[in-house]
C-alpha cells in the first residue's frame, strides 16, 4: 500500500505538518519552527524513497497513480513521474527544508502562517512535477500562487505589495489563456475518431501532434506565454526582479529554485511534444528570445547595486540557456537543458540564502555597503566563492556541464540550424564571469569598512546551523560538476524519447509521438 | 380530488414551506414581540423544506395539471434557495438585533420570496412561472426597504420597484407573444412547437422580451443598472439574499425557459445570450475595480458572475446546463459567506464598508479573515476552491459549443476581477491597521459561515458531490 503510493506520500505529506501546526499555539515558536522543519525534512526523505525505486531503463512514467477524480468530466487523480520530473521533485524536497532551515530566525512574525504556507507551497510544488492530468497539473499550477502571493505579501520587503500583486496577476493571466487552450485541446480529442473529452496527457499525446498547424499554432502560444512568463523570458520577465527582491529569503530561494523551473518544465512536457509542428514554427522566435534573455539578462546585472537584484537578474540570464537548450531539440541540449535547471536551483537558491544570510546581520544589501567582508566573515567568503564559481559555470563545477551541453547541443541542432545562437549564448557565459566576480570583488575583498561594521551591525561568520544548510548544497555543486553521470543517466531517456518523437515529427511520420505507453 | 391530494403530496416541499410561512404570519400577528418565535418557526420550515428537496432529487415528475414540475430539476433549486433563505434568516437576526429593528415581518418575507423562488424553479407553464417571480419580487421590494428610516434604503427600493415593474411589462408581454404563436404557455407544447414557430417574427419578438426580463432579474449588462444602487441600499443579509438566492431563482426560470421550453443551440437567441455573457463579464469586472464600497463592488462583481453562467446557457449543451446548476449551488455558499463577514464589521450607519476599512484585518481576527480569503479566492475562480471548477465547467461548455472567444474573454476578465477581489485579500493580510468587529457575529451565524468556507473548499476538490446530483434530471 505504502509503496504503490509512495508519489502521492511526497505530494501530500506536507499537509501533514499543516494540520500539526494549526494545532499549535502561535507563540510557541521552537515547536513551530521543528515541525516546519521536521516536515519538509521527512518529505525530503520519502522523496528518496523515489529517487532509489526509480528506474532509469524503464522509458515510461513511473510510479503512476490513477484513480477517477470526476467521473463526468473524465478527470482523474493521475500522477506519474519520469527522470525529468523525477530530479525536480528531489529538488524541490531537497531546497524546502534548506530554505526554511537557512532563514531559522529570519521570521519574527506570524511563524506560524510563515510555516503552513510554505508547506503548502510545497505540496503545489511537487503536484504541478507529478501531475498527468492536465486539469490536476493546472490545479496544482494555480494553487501554488496563493501561498506565493502570501509570503511575498506578508513577509516581503519594502514594494512587497507590488511586487505580489504584480506576481499574481502576470502569472495568473498567462495560465488562464492555457486553461483555455486545456479544454480546446481536450475538445478536439473528442472529435477524433473513438475519442471523448479527456485531460490525460498521455492520450492527449496520441491528439495534439495529429492536429492541423493553424491549430497548434494558438494552443502553442497559450501553453508557450503561460510558461514563457514563469520561466521568465524576456520581455515577460519584469515581474520576476520585483517578486524576487521583495520576496523574504525563503521565498526568494523557492521562487528561483523552483517556481522557475515550472516554466521550462512546462516547455518540455507540455509544449514541444503536444505541438510539435508548432514549435518549429516558433523555435526561432523562441530562441532568439531565449538569447536576448542570456545577454539582456547579464548585461542588466552587471549594473545592480543591489546584491539580491542581481542574483535575480542573473537568473533571467541562466534561464535563457534552459529554453535554448530545450529549443535546440537535440539530446545534449535538452539533457543540458535538464541539469542546467537543478544547476540553477542550486547555486542561485544557494546564492539566495548567502544574500538572506548577510542581510539577517547588516539589513543591507547594497554592494557599496561592504568591501573587505572576506576577512571578516572567511567561511562566508568561502562558500559564496564556491557558489560565485558554479554561477558562472566554472568547469568542475555543476555550472559548467548545464551550460556546456547546452550551447554543444545548440551548436550542432538541425532545428535552429545556425551556430549563431549557440556563440551570441556563450557571451553571456562570459558575461557571468564578469558581474559575478565584480561583485565578488567589491563585497568580499579590499580594505575592511572603518571599525568593522557594515550597515551599522558587528557581523560574524556564519554559524554552524547556517554551514549545514550550505554544506549539502555545496555537496551536489561539486558532484554534479565532477560525475554528471548519475543525474544524466536518469534523464537520458527523455531527452531521446523527445528528440525521435520531433524528429519523427518533423518529417511527418504517422508515429508521431513514439514509444508513449497507453494507460 | 384524489389527484389533488397526490399532487400536493408530491409538492412537499413547497407546500410545507408555504404552511411554514403562513403560521409564521399567524403566529406574528398574534402579538406583540413574537419575532424570535417568528424566526425559529421559519428556520425549521427552511430547514424541513431544504430535507424534503433533497429526498425528492430523484424523482421527478409533473403535478397540477403539467403545471408544476416536482423533484429533480425544481429540487436542486429548492436546495439552493432553502439554504439561501436559511443563511439570511441567520445572518439577518444579528443584524437586526444589532440595529434594534428586529421585527417578525422581516422574516416571514424571506421564506415567502424563498417560496417564489421555488415556484419559478417548479414551473413548467409560463403564467406560473410569472407567479413565482411575482411572489418573490413583491417580497424583496419591502425587503430591500425595511430600514425606512434610511435614504439609501429608500432609494433602492423605489429603483427595484419601480425598474422591477417595468420588467414585469416586458415579461407578461413577452408571455403573450408567445402564446399568440404557440397557442400554449405549457413548456411542453412550446417545446414540441419550437422547430415551426423558431424562426417567426413575433414568437421572436417575445423569446427576446423574456430575454429582457430575465436579463434584468439575473442583473446582466445591459439591464444591471439597478444592481449596484440597490445592492448598497439594501440590509446586507438581504443583498446576500438578492446576490444568492434571486439570481438562482432568475437562473432557475431563464434555463428551464431558454434551455428547457425552447431549443436554442446555434441559434439566433444564443448569440444574443453569448453577447450578454460577454457584456456582462467585461463591464462588471471592470467596473468593479474602481469601486471602493464592497457591498457595490459584490455587486459589480454578481453582474460579472451572471456573466459567466449566461455563457453556460448561451452554450445550451449539458456542459453548460451542469455548470450552471453548479456554479449557482457554489456561488450562493461564497457569496452568502462574504456578505456574512462583511455584516459583522459593518457599522450601524452604514460605515466599515470599504477597502479602507480591512486594513490589519487578519491581525485583529485571523480566522474570520481567512474564511472572508477563501470566499474571495472562490469568487476569483483560483483552484482547488469550489469557484474555480464552476468557470471551468461553464468554459468548457463554450468550447464545446464553437464559442472559444467567449471563454477567452472569460478568462481575461476573470484575471481582471482577482485585482479586486485580491485588494480586499492585500488590505486585510498585507497592509497594518486595526480593523476589526464591534462585536463577536453571533454563534450560529459564525458556523453557518464557517460551514460555507468548509463547504466552499470540500465541493472544489471534490466537485462530484454536486455534479453528481444533477446528473438524472437536466433539461438537455
Amino acid at each position: 500500500m505504502l509503496t504503490s503510493n509512495i508519489l502521492s506520500l511526497t505530494i501530500f505529506f506536507p499537509l501533514v505538518g499543516v494540520c500539526a501546526l494549526l494545532a499549535v499555539k502561535k507563540d510557541n515558536i521552537a515547536p513551530i519552527k521543528w515541525i516546519g522543519c521536521g516536515t519538509s525534512l521527512l518529505t525530503f526523505f520519502i522523496s528518496l524513497a523515489l529517487y532509489f525505486g526509480f528506474d532509469p531503463n524503464i522509458n515510461e512514467f513511473q510510479f503512476r497513480e490513477k484513480a477517477i477524480w470526476i467521473e463526468q468530466l473524465n478527470i482523474s487523480y493521475f500522477v506519474g513521474i519520469d527522470g525529468m520530473s523525477l530530479l525536480l521533485i528531489v529538488l524541490t524536497t531537497f531546497l524546502t527544508p534548506l530554505a526554511l532551515l537557512g532563514t531559522w530566525d529570519s521570521i519574527t512574525h506570524r511563524l506560524k502562517e510563515y510555516m503552513i504556507m510554505m508547506l503548502i507551497l510545497e505540496v503545489g510544488m511537487v503536484g504541478v512535477f507529478a501531475a498527468l492530468d492536465l486539469f490536476l497539473f493546472y490545479v496544482f499550477w494555480e494553487a501554488m500562487l496563493i501561498p506565493m502571493y502570501f509570503i511575498i505579501g506578508i513577509w516581503g520587503g519594502q514594494e512587497r505589495i507590488y511586487a505580489a500583486v504584480k506576481f499574481f496577476l502576470f502569472t495568473l493571466f498567462g495560465s488562464l489563456l492555457m486553461l483555455v487552450a486545456i479544454l480546446v485541446l481536450g475538445y478536439y480529442a473528442s472529435t477524433m475518431p473513438g475519442g471523448a473529452f479527456t485531460t490525460d496527457l498521455l492520450a492527449l499525446y496520441q491528439v495534439g501532434p495529429r492536429l492541423a498547424l493553424s491549430i497548434q499554432t494558438w494552443m502553442f502560444l497559450a501553453f508557450a506565454l503561460s510558461f514563457a512568463i514563469k520561466v521568465p523570458l524576456f520581455p515577460l520577465h519584469t515581474w520576476l526582479p520585483d517578486a524576487h527582491v521583495q520576496a523574504p529569503t525563503a521565498g526568494s530561494v523557492i521562487l528561483a529554485g523552483v517556481l522557475l523551473k515550472m516554466g521550462t518544465y512546462g516547455l518540455i512536457r507540455f509544449c514541444l511534444p503536444l505541438f510539435p509542428d508548432a514549435s518549429f514554427k516558433f523555435t526561432p522566435l523562441l530562441s532568439v528570445l531565449a538569447v536576448i534573455g542570456i545577454i539582456y539578462g547579464a548585461l542588466v546585472a552587471m549594473v545592480q547595486t543591489d546584491i539580491k537584484k542581481l542574483v535575480a537578474y542573473s537568473s533571467v540570464s541562466h534561464l535563457g540557456f534552459v529554453v535554448l537548450g530545450t529549443f535546440a531539440m537535440t539530446e545534449e541540449g535538452i539533457q543540458g537543458a535538464i541539469i542546467q535547471m537543478v544547476n540553477h536551483g542550486l547555486s542561485t537558491g544557494a546564492l539566495f540564502l548567502l544574500v538572506g544570510m548577510i542581510y539577517d546581520r547588516t539589513h543591507t544589501r547594497m554592494i557599496s555597503d561592504f568591501g573587505g567582508l572576506a576577512k571578516v566573515m572567511p567561511v562566508y567568503a568561502t562558500f559564496f566563492m564556491m557558489i560565485t564559481l558554479s554561477s558562472i559555470g566554472l568547469p568542475g563545477l555543476n555550472g559548467f556541464v548545464g551550460e556546456f551541453l547546452v550551447l554543444l547541443g545548440s551548436f550542432k541542432s538541425k532545428f535552429l540550424a545556425s551556430y549563431w545562437y549557440a556563440i551570441f549564448a556563450a557571451t553571456g557565459v562570459i558575461f557571468a564571469a564578469v558581474y559575478m566576480l565584480w561583485m565578488y570583488q567589491r563585497v568580499m575583498l579590499g580594505p575592511v569598512r572603518p571599525d568593522g561594521l557594515y550597515g551599522g551591525h558587528k557581523v560574524n561568520d556564519l554559524t554552524r546551523r547556517e554551514i549545514a544548510v550550505l554544506v549539502p548544497i555545496v555537496l551536489f555543486v561539486v558532484w554534479i560538476g565532477v560525475y554528471p553521470n548519475t543525474f544524466l543517466s536518469k534523464t537520458a531517456p527523455v531527452a531521446k524519447q523527445l528528440v525521435q518523437s520531433m524528429e519523427s515529427a518533423r518529417q511527418g511520420g504517422q508515429m508521431r509521438v513514439a514509444d508513449v505507453p497507453q494507460p | 380530488m384524489e389527484t389533488l391530494v397526490a399532487d400536493i403530496w408530491r409538492s412537499t416541499p413547497l407546500v410545507l414551506l408555504t404552511l411554514v410561512g403562513l403560521i409564521a404570519l399567524l403566529v406574528e400577528g398574534s402579538g406583540k414581540g413574537r419575532a424570535a418565535a417568528v424566526y425559529w418557526i421559519s428556520l425549521v420550515g427552511t430547514i424541513a423544506s431544504f430535507v424534503l428537496s433533497f429526498l425528492s432529487l430523484n424523482t421527478e415528475e409533473a403535478a397540477f395539471n403539467d403545471m408544476i414540475l416536482q423533484g429533480g430539476y425544481a429540487a436542486f433549486f429548492g436546495m439552493i434557495f432553502t439554504a439561501s433563505a436559511f443563511g439570511t434568516l441567520i445572518l439577518s437576526r444579528s443584524y437586526l438585533r444589532r440595529l434594534h429593528t428586529e421585527r417578525g415581518e422581516f422574516y416571514v418575507l424571506i421564506v415567502f420570496a424563498a417560496i417564489g423562488m421555488m415556484l419559478m424553479a417548479s414551473a413548467i407553464d409560463l403564467i406560473i412561472l410569472f407567479l413565482g417571480i411575482e411572489v418573490m419580487s413583491i417580497c424583496l421590494y419591502v425587503l430591500v426597504g425595511f430600514l425606512r428610516t434610511k435614504l439609501t434604503a429608500n432609494e433602492s427600493a423605489l429603483k427595484y420597484f419601480l425598474l422591477g415593474a417595468f420588467t414585469t411589462g416586458f415579461l407578461l408581454y413577452g408571455i403573450a407573444l408567445i402564446y399568440g404563436t404557440v397557442g400554449s404557455t405549457s413548456f411542453r407544447a412550446i417545446s414540441a412547437a419550437f422547430p415551426a414557430v423558431s424562426n417567426q417574427p413575433l414568437f421572436l419578438l417575445g423569446a427576446a422580451m423574456l430575454v429582457i426580463a430575465f436579463s434584468f432579474k439575473v442583473a446582466a449588462v445591459p439591464f444591471h443598472m439597478w444592481a449596484p444602487d440597490v445592492y448598497e441600499g439594501a440590509p446586507t443579509p438581504i443583498t446576500a439574499f438578492m446576490s444568492t438566492g434571486t439570481k438562482a431563482a432568475a437562473f432557475a426560470a431563464f434555463v428551464g425557459v431558454f434551455l428547457g421550453a425552447f431549443q436554442i443551440a446555434g441559434s439566433k437567441l444564443s448569440e444574443v445570450i453569448a453577447l450578454a455573457a460577454a457584456a456582462s463579464m467585461i463591464i462588471g469586472n471592470v467596473v468593479a475595480i474602481s469601486q471602493s464600497n464592497l457591498k457595490r463592488m459584490l455587486a459589480y462583481s454578481s453582474i460579472a458572475h451572471a456573466g459567466y453562467m449566461l455563457s453556460g446557457i448561451s452554450a445550451a449543451n449539458r456542459e453548460g446546463e451542469t455548470g450552471i446548476l453548479f456554479y449557482l449551488a457554489t456561488y450562493t455558499l461564497m457569496n452568502l459567506g462574504a456578505f456574512g463577514v462583511l455584516s459583522w464589521v459593518e457599522q450601524k450607519d452604514d460605515t466599515k464598508l470599504t477597502f479602507d476599512d480591512y486594513a490589519g484585518f487578519s491581525a485583529q481576527q485571523p480566522f474570520l479573515a481567512a474564511l472572508l480569503s477563501i470566499f474571495l479566492f472562490s469568487l476569483a475562480g483560483i483552484p482547488p476552491f469550489a469557484g474555480f471548477f464552476g468557470k471551468y465547467y461553464v468554459f468548457l461548455a463554450a468550447v464545446k459549443a464553437d464559442l472559444t472567444w467567449l471563454a477567452i474573454i472569460g478568462v481575461l476578465t476573470s484575471v481582471v476581477s482577482v485585482y479586486y477581489y485580491l485588494r480586499l485579500v492585500m488590505m486585510m493580510y498585507f497592509q497594518p491597521g486595526g480593523a476589526t468587529v464591534e462585536e463577536p457575529p453571533a454563534q450560529m451565524a459564525f458556523i453557518a459561515v464557517t460551514c460555507a468556507a468548509i463547504l466552499v473548499v470540500l465541493f472544489g476538490i471534490y466537485p462530484s458531490l454536486i455534479v453528481d446530483l444533477t446528473k438524472e434530471f437536466l433539461n438537455i
